[in-house]
């Protein structure tokens, strides 16, 4: 526990936050005696009404703060790698020679390689702070630092959303919102592809309770399209209809079919809002019978009907349960569709989510109150703020998923091969890697076994600087590590939370002193800063902090929030409250209502200025980028077949598709290591008795999970909860190699490949093939 | 007596989530070993193929969460050989932990699992209702946690009057034995008290 020293020795409660990317934010308050935290309370205030103050109510992890706080495997003081690098072999160093260190590797790497040769990975560890804050690598202190001694190398896409933001892009234009939540209120029908808000947004303010209590409201029917029976069905949903994994819009291709020949189509909409529907909209330079009505009768290249027949051989979706869907959505207006990221975060993810998307654009219920987009669900945002990081003189970018690639042969790596942006190619590979809040160093990023490899060359990547509070498994593969402090520690403010017709800002104040000798991004960047010296002729560490301690500096961000809204508390006022809760003042947020209302005023920002269904530009990328043999970039939202998907010819030796799952025992992988969570929560792979039975593997039983990519071990989830002939692995749990270098601790990403998808190049997390054997029958 | 305490469930809110366990676990600073709340999850039903292949499921699933129910008729007191484990004027049932000598007759006999043996202590645990808590107007620690709002705490009298009279719902025993002060709701996937359409798809977790 905490070090002897405490600022105080009567009961207190504070009020802080829990900052992790979940899609919440929830407040914490705690109660410390002697300077030592006793427990953690959440939200408690105000009259709890729904939609107008409810409390926002941490969930488990948020409850179990106090074990990260004071979790053995805290990082203490800075060390510096002793043996190779992975070992975990530390030594413990002062942070004046940690500075120096960076300082001085810095300065080489740039002169020898160019500041493009230094990248900030993806790191979503502190989301939520306002110093605090680790991602986009853009709104973080480390680039704020970068920025100051000649920038980095940034990154595009996220590991959450790669996919849909690729995706919808040219459907919508831009990042796709879609109405907020609580507009279930006024819908008639749900349907949910892949969205799990009771895994994924568990918290009392956030998607799930929404979810819940505008259902309540609306009383429409709710429908949920998943592998896994999950938690968010349960028995809150109407039908539940499972579905191959990468199939989705294999799906939604056979309700076209029937929304078509049944005249379920909304014309008028296609006609006015859209591109490429039919020949009357096509674009007059693409190909005879390119537009989606062909596609999906059977008119088009293919020659292939997409009835609900040719869909449920793709989906395992009876026909009938099909074509009841198809009219269902067709005849229910308005209709809430919305896509969770789980079908996204597939090798042809960008198609299955902009498929998706058509049954809200075909039935014509984008724009409207009760509609949807067919994106995930938006919510309203309070502005506030965010820390300065001044700009980035490099320019060029690389999809957050081809970093090691970017190591490995960075010369190599082109925009129309490898999707670098802002140059037709790197100039340099990565030399220096910043790694703060994360562990996409090797945990949260698919194919752990090529990675090592990558990174044990010593030589490609010549220094690696992990900042965070624990010994994870990517700060043992460090050359340096420094002890970050936890939210509890330090002062700092939370926002960007996803939640529906309201919002929140938290004030996070200081509950204990850091602990050992860990110090804030904010001191440790200053700190590095220093070391750096003068950089074209001017202080780094000047530049740096304008002369600034981190509460000066979030008094001056709360004074700049302040001066353009005054409705905003005074800074004593917001400590003393810790939570500002707003209402949207619009009511519930309908995505696309200005278009809808006046397309001519308020045109989308896609090329066309309409929605998208044939995209020209997608068109052009199809015949201009270099892709692998099996990947597919079409101008329409075609299904196609993928590798490792259920019908690649792999699956004869690996039968089982496999897909990842958020857990509630952790956020990705933050919180993995709070035995409380660990025991309530065991790690598992959840596989149908049918498949279970046939390998002997009964409830309980520890068991192999092998493919090309890697190999771990886990215990056997035996449950109806999902379909035959998939199994899924929740993601995060701590990557732990034994000795003949097999994963132990069922770490998703050992099984996940490298490979990147053929738009966003991300992450394809959910496609995979394995086999599952018995290792161990239970005890 | 004073008024009657007990809990209501809402296992259709309900999701599982845990956060009730582990709000408790914190306040209460229990380990890995102690449970004072504990989540059910009862699956079960059969997944049957069409004529093309198709997989076409019949399953069912739901969670309860258990802590102790104060029961009217407490069965770990009525085994309890040193009298440590006693139900007070107020209605809680409490162990006094002094007294306990940790033979744990009371574990065997509650159909509930709320007596827990404390390991490091060599004695019985429980929940207490957070009767601490309760007595300053406050709610036991769990139910302000809950993200779903799906459990409620109260005088008996007035929950039976909001939430009605439901007792028993399967994993659990029937209410009968031991009357426990405790309403559900049931979820529209519950089985009755007794069904063996399902299992418990979680012992390792309770």
């Amino acid at each position: 526990h905490s070090p002897a020293g405490q600022f105080d020795d009567t009961t207190k409660r504070t009020w802080s936050a829990c900052t992790v990317n979940c899609g919440s934010r929830c407040p914490l308050q705690m109660t410390t005696q002697n300077g030592q935290i006793l427990y953690v309370e959440s939200d408690d205030t105000g009259t709890d009404t729904y939609g107008e103050d409810h409390q926002v109510r941490a969930c488990l992890r948020g409850r179990s703060m106090r074990q990260r706080v004071y979790a053995p495997d805290r990082l203490k003081y800075p060390m510096r790698r002793v043996g190779k690098r992975g070992e975990g072999k530390f030594e413990r160093i002062s942070w004046d020679e940690a500075f120096k260190d960076i300082a001085d590797n810095l300065k080489r790497i740039s002169k020898d390689y160019g500041n493009e040769a230094i990248y900030l990975n993806y790191g979503t560890g502190t989301l939520g702070g306002t110093v605090t804050k680790s991602w986009p690598p853009a709104g973080s202190l480390i680039a704020r630092l970068m920025n100051c001694h000649g920038g980095y190398l940034n990154h595009y896409g996220d590991y959450s959303t790669a996919q849909i933001a690729a995706g919808l892009n040219y459907t919508y234009g831009g990042w796709a919102s879609g109405n907020s939540i609580s507009d279930i209120e006024n819908t008639k029908l749900i349907v949910q592809f892949g969205n799990n808000p009771a895994e994924t947004r568990m918290s009392g303010g956030g998607i799930t309770y929404y979810l819940q209590e505008a259902k309540k409201r609306s009383n429409a029917r709710l429908i949920v399209i998943d592998p896994r029976y999950t938690d968010t069905a349960l028995g809150k949903e109407d039908q539940w209809i499972p579905i191959r994994p990468g199939t989705d819009a294999a799906l939604v291709n056979g309700l076209a079919y029937v929304m078509i020949t049944e005249d379920l189509v909304d014309q008028a909409f296609l006609d006015k809002y859209c591109v490429g529907y039919d020949q009357k909209t096509l674009p007059a330079d693409a190909p005879a019978n390119s537009h989606y009505k062909a596609y999906i009768l059977g008119e088009g290249d293919d020659q292939t009907p997409k009835t609900p027949e040719w869909a449920s051989q793709h989906t395992g979706i009876p026909v009938a349960t099909i074509v009841q869907l198809a009219r269902e959505i067709g005849q229910a207006k308005p209709c809430y569709i919305a896509q969770g990221w789980g079908p996204q975060r597939s090798r042809n993810g960008e198609n299955i989510s902009r498929a998706i998307a058509m049954l809200p654009i075909l039935t014509g219920n984008v724009g409207i109150q009760g509609g949807n987009s067919g994106a995930r669900e938006s919510s309203y945002a309070i502005p506030f703020q965010r820390f300065p990081t001044l700009s980035n003189p490099i320019k060029t970018s690389i999809s957050m998923f081809t970093w090691t690639d970017a190591i490995l042969r960075g010369e190599e790596m082109t925009a129309t091969a490898d999707g670098v942006r802002g140059k037709d190619k790197l100039d340099a590979p990565i030399k220096f890697i910043w790694n703060y809040a994360s562990n996409c160093l090797i945990n949260q990023h698919g194919g752990i076994n090529r990675t090592r490899e990558i990174l044990g060359d010593e030589s490609r990547c010549e220094m690696i600087v992990v900042i965070d509070n624990h010994m994870t498994s990517s700060a043992e593969w460090a050359d340096l590590v420094l002890p970050d402090l936890t939210t509890s520690e330090q002062m700092d403010f939370a926002a960007d939370a996803n939640f529906g017709n309201m919002n929140l800002v938290i004030f996070c104040d200081q509950v204990i002193k850091p602990l050992f000798e860990c110090r804030s991004i904010y001191d440790i960047c200053s700190g590095v800063a220093k070391a750096l010296g003068d950089y074209q002729g001017e202080s780094v560490f000047d530049k740096f902090t304008e002369g600034r301690t981190q509460e000066e500096w979030l008094r001056h961000i709360y004074a700049v929030t302040r001066a353009k809204d005054p409705s905003f508390p005074s800074f004593e006022e917001f400590r003393e409250m810790g939570i500002i809760k707003r209402r949207d003042p619009n009511g519930h947020f309908i995505a696309y209502k200005g278009f809808r209302d006046n397309p001519k005023a308020n045109p989308l920002s896609t090329p066309t200025g309409k929605i998208e269904i044939y995209s020209q530009a997608l068109a052009e990328i199809a015949a201009t980028w270099q892709l692998p043999e099996g990947d597919a970039i079409t101008a329409l939202p075609e299904h196609v077949s993928t590798l490792d998907g259920w019908d690649d010819e792999k699956r004869k030796e690996l039968p089982l598709q496999l897909i990842g799952f958020h857990y509630k025992a952790r956020t990705h992988s933050t919180y993995g290591n709070v035995e409380l969570l660990k025991a309530a929560n065991p790690q598992e792979v959840w596989i149908h008795p049918l498949d279970a039975d046939s390998r002997g593997i009964k409830h309980g039983d520890l068991v192999n999970l092998k493919n090309d990519y890697g190999e771990t071990f886990t215990q056997a989830k035996v449950t109806p909860r999902i379909m035959p002939g998939v199994v899924a692995l929740s993601e995060g749990a701590w990557y732990q190699p034994n000795q003949k270098g097999v994963d132990t601790q069922g770490s998703f990403n050992v099984l996940a490949t490298q490979a990147p998808s053929p738009l966003a190049k991300g992450n394809p997390s959910h496609t995979n093939l394995v086999e599952i054997k018995l290792l161990a029958a239970k005890a | 007596m004073t008024q009657q305490h007990g809990f209501y469930i809402d296992t259709e809110k309900c999701t599982g989530c845990k956060t009730c366990e582990l709000a408790c676990k914190d306040y209460k600073d229990l380990g890995t070993a102690v449970n004072y709340r504990r989540i059910y999850e009862y699956t079960g039903g059969d997944w049957h193929q069409d004529a093309a292949g198709c997989w076409i499921p019949d399953i069912f699933s739901y969670y309860v969460s258990m802590a102790c129910n104060h029961c009217n008729n407490p069965a770990c007191a009525s085994v309890c050989p040193t009298g440590a484990m006693h139900k007070r004027d107020d209605g809680f049932v409490l162990v006094a932990e002094d007294i306990c000598i940790g033979c744990r007759h009371c574990e065997s006999a509650c159909p509930y699992g709320a007596p827990q043996y404390n390991a490091e202590k060599r004695n019985m645990t429980k929940c207490d209702g957070c009767y601490e808590r309760v007595g300053e107007g406050k709610q036991p620690i769990c139910v302000e946690s809950c993200p779903l709002r799906a459990i409620d705490f109260g005088p008996m009298d007035e929950l039976t009057e909001k939430y009605g009279y439901q007792r028993d719902i399967a994993p659990l025993p029937p209410s009968h034995l031991t009357q426990p002060n405790l309403i559900i709701r049931l979820n529209p996937n519950a089985k009755s008290t007794g069904s063996r359409a399902g299992k418990l798809a979680n012992p390792q977790e309770v």
